[in-house]
């Protein structure tokens, strides 16, 4: 898919995340859309699933280990055609099959998540089962950065690193705001490359919303033999809807019906503009 | 005197037997290999052994992936750390998405001795039972254990099972033996009293039962090693014809045994219940035997627990 398709997908795939978390009044849209694009190309292009075949053995894998920006990989997923786009509507609604955070039995998700710092530690394992049947498949994890003060972060990370997982992949959504503040002001996790390469992981940089940057890692990180990696992706909370970017008050609360319409506003003018530049 | 055995050993020989016998058991454990004797796996299968380190919460979520991924993942640690520190991850990574994980951990209870307190697990039993869908076993024996360990193997979905660090009385080593998730055993016949014992505490219960006999109360007992599901059948049964239960197991009198069976029966048939166990405190240091004399789980503090109960 090329850049300015990816751009349209991920547009698509942040109005999801506004409308689903709109109806169901509440979860957690900041670091769905710091994520969005990321969501997107792992779906779109990086990955080998199948919406036809969700379970099958030979696909690569993706935990979602910061479990509450499931409304990103729900949109994803739905727009990937895993599921009917208007399930996304039924999100956190009683009797629905999109959970609060993962669960099993929606198909795409690979793992129930949510309770953070225990994601990463599952996708290990799956990395390590590939191992042991000499599979083809890769394992992704997407974790917060705040996520990274968990101490189970560091034993999984420690285990990936002494078995040279090379088929595991973990990201980090680095966008530097949690629910008590900035990283900073929480209780810093930086610096993340140097611990991740401590741990005996290839650490690779990169833009969170720049597609040929996102490109670029996911290929590196393709190519890196004899050892895990890990994706700093420098990103923005927030990001597609202005109101919310880089504020953390948006990490875990619905959008009104005002702010809903002028979210929305921003993205379906955006979506045209992307029009625009496919006509060029 | 019956041969005498730790639970744990059970384990092991049940590990040997699956390594051949399916080639998608893995084991893990967490620096504990030697102590839960998941060691012998390691030294016969080492392709499928990995050990977690000191890191039992990321034990349980790489069990998560491996099982996942169509593997039949054992992980091991003391009862302590497999249930206690990683409470969080079994009931999330494991029992939610309610995978197919078995939890062996060694060194449950008060049997542990000289080790003390902060590693006699006497809450393992209430913390896995609380968790909807967990299989929660104690064996009686190694015997017992053995055959628990297998049929974990071959049942499909979380189990958590219990093993002692102590040598104790070989209880089932005869032919008609048979192991059943979900199914209790009567042990003896009565008509007094019914004693519902698990783990290790069946066999003092076997023994009590014996000495209350010579004074003449007549005691049924009944070997309850599955606690969840629980076998509410066989107590029901006894309990209709004694009218007065006593439960003994090696662990906390609080969400153990005793609160499974009186769950049931102030529900379906109110009698009197006598719960033996740790009166909600913690262990200390002290030789096996001697922590079971002083914690009255020995036959003779079942004996008296018992024939205070009935008078």
């Amino acid at each position: 898919m090329d850049n300015l398709s990816l751009k349209k997908m991920a547009n698509n795939v942040r109005k999801g995340i506004i409308e689903s978390v709109h109806a169901a009044k509440a979860g957690h849209p900041g670091g769905s859309l710091s994520a969005a694009d990321v969501f997107t190309f792992l779906y779109f292009e990086e990955m080998n699933v199948d919406p036809k075949n969700p379970e099958d053995p030979l696909r690569d894998r993706f935990v979602l280990s910061k479990g509450h920006t499931v409304p990103g990989q729900y949109a994803a997923l739905a727009y990937r055609g895993f599921f009917p786009v208007e399930e996304l509507m039924t999100l956190r609604k009683v009797g629905s099959r999109l959970q609060g955070h993962p669960s099993l039995g929606l198909p795409g998700i690979d793992m129930a998540t949510g309770s953070l710092g225990q994601g990463i530690s599952a996708a290990v394992g799956m990395a390590l089962a590939g191992k042991m049947d000499n599979a083809s498949y890769r394992v992704y994890t997407l974790l917060g950065d705040g996520e990274l003060e968990e101490g189970q972060v560091w034993e999984a990370a420690m285990f990936a690193g002494a078995h040279n997982l090379d088929n595991l992949c973990v990201m980090v959504d680095n966008n530097n705001l949690q629910i008590d503040g900035t990283l900073e002001e929480v209780c810093s996790p930086y610096p993340i490359d140097k611990k991740f390469e401590a741990f005996n992981f290839k650490v690779i940089n990169a833009d969170a919303h720049d597609f040929d940057d996102i490109r670029r890692a996911f290929k590196e990180a393709r190519e890196t033999k004899g050892m895990p990696v890990c994706i700093i992706f420098k990103s923005i909370k927030g990001k597609g809807v202005s109101y919310m970017e880089n504020n953390g008050e948006w990490h875990g609360k619905a959008p009104g019906d005002d702010l809903f319409k002028t979210a929305m506003d921003e993205l379906n003018a955006m979506g045209e503009e992307l029009e625009k530049e496919g006509d060029r | 005197m019956a041969d005498m055995k730790a639970t744990r050993e059970g384990y092991g020989e049940a590990l040997l037997e699956l390594g051949n016998e399916l080639q998608s058991v893995v084991v893990m454990d967490a620096d504990l290999a030697g102590a839960t004797r998941t060691g012998v796996f390691k030294k016969a299968f080492p392709d499928r052994f990995f050990n977690a380190g000191i890191a039992e919460a990321n034990m349980m979520g790489i069990a998560a992936g491996l099982s996942l991924s169509g593997k039949i993942p054992f992980v091991s640690s003391f009862a302590m750390f497999a249930t206690g520190r990683a409470y969080e991850q079994v009931r999330n990574s494991i029992g939610y998405p309610h995978l197919n994980v078995k939890i062996c951990a060694s060194h449950a209870g008060i049997t542990v001795g000289e080790d003390g307190a902060s590693h006699q697990c006497i809450e393992d039993i209430s913390l896995m039972r609380g968790i909807p869908g967990m299989v929660v076993i104690s064996p009686a024996d190694v015997v017992e254990a053995k055959a628990a360990t297998k049929a974990a193997a071959y049942y499909k979905g979380p189990v958590y099972i219990r093993y002692g660090r102590s040598n104790v009385p070989v209880i089932n080593d005869r032919d008609d033996y048979k192991f059943e998730i979900g199914k209790g055993t009567l042990i003896k016949e009565g008509k007094d009293v019914t004693i519902v014992a698990t783990g290790i505490c069946v066999d003092s219960s076997i023994k009590a039962a014996e000495a209350l006999k010579s004074e003449g109360i007549d005691a049924e007992v009944i070997n309850i090693s599955t606690i969840k599901p629980l076998d509410t059948e066989i107590i029901l049964k006894s309990a209709k014809k004694t009218k007065k239960v006593v439960t003994v197991e090696e662990h906390s009198i609080i969400g153990g045994l005793g609160s499974a069976v009186c769950e049931f029966l102030s529900e379906n048939y109110p009698v009197k219940v006598l719960r033996v166990g740790i009166k909600d405190v913690f262990g200390e240091s002290g030789s096996a035997a001697a922590l079971f004399e002083k914690y009255g789980l020995d036959s003779k503090g079942v004996t008296k627990a018992v024939k205070e109960f009935l008078s």
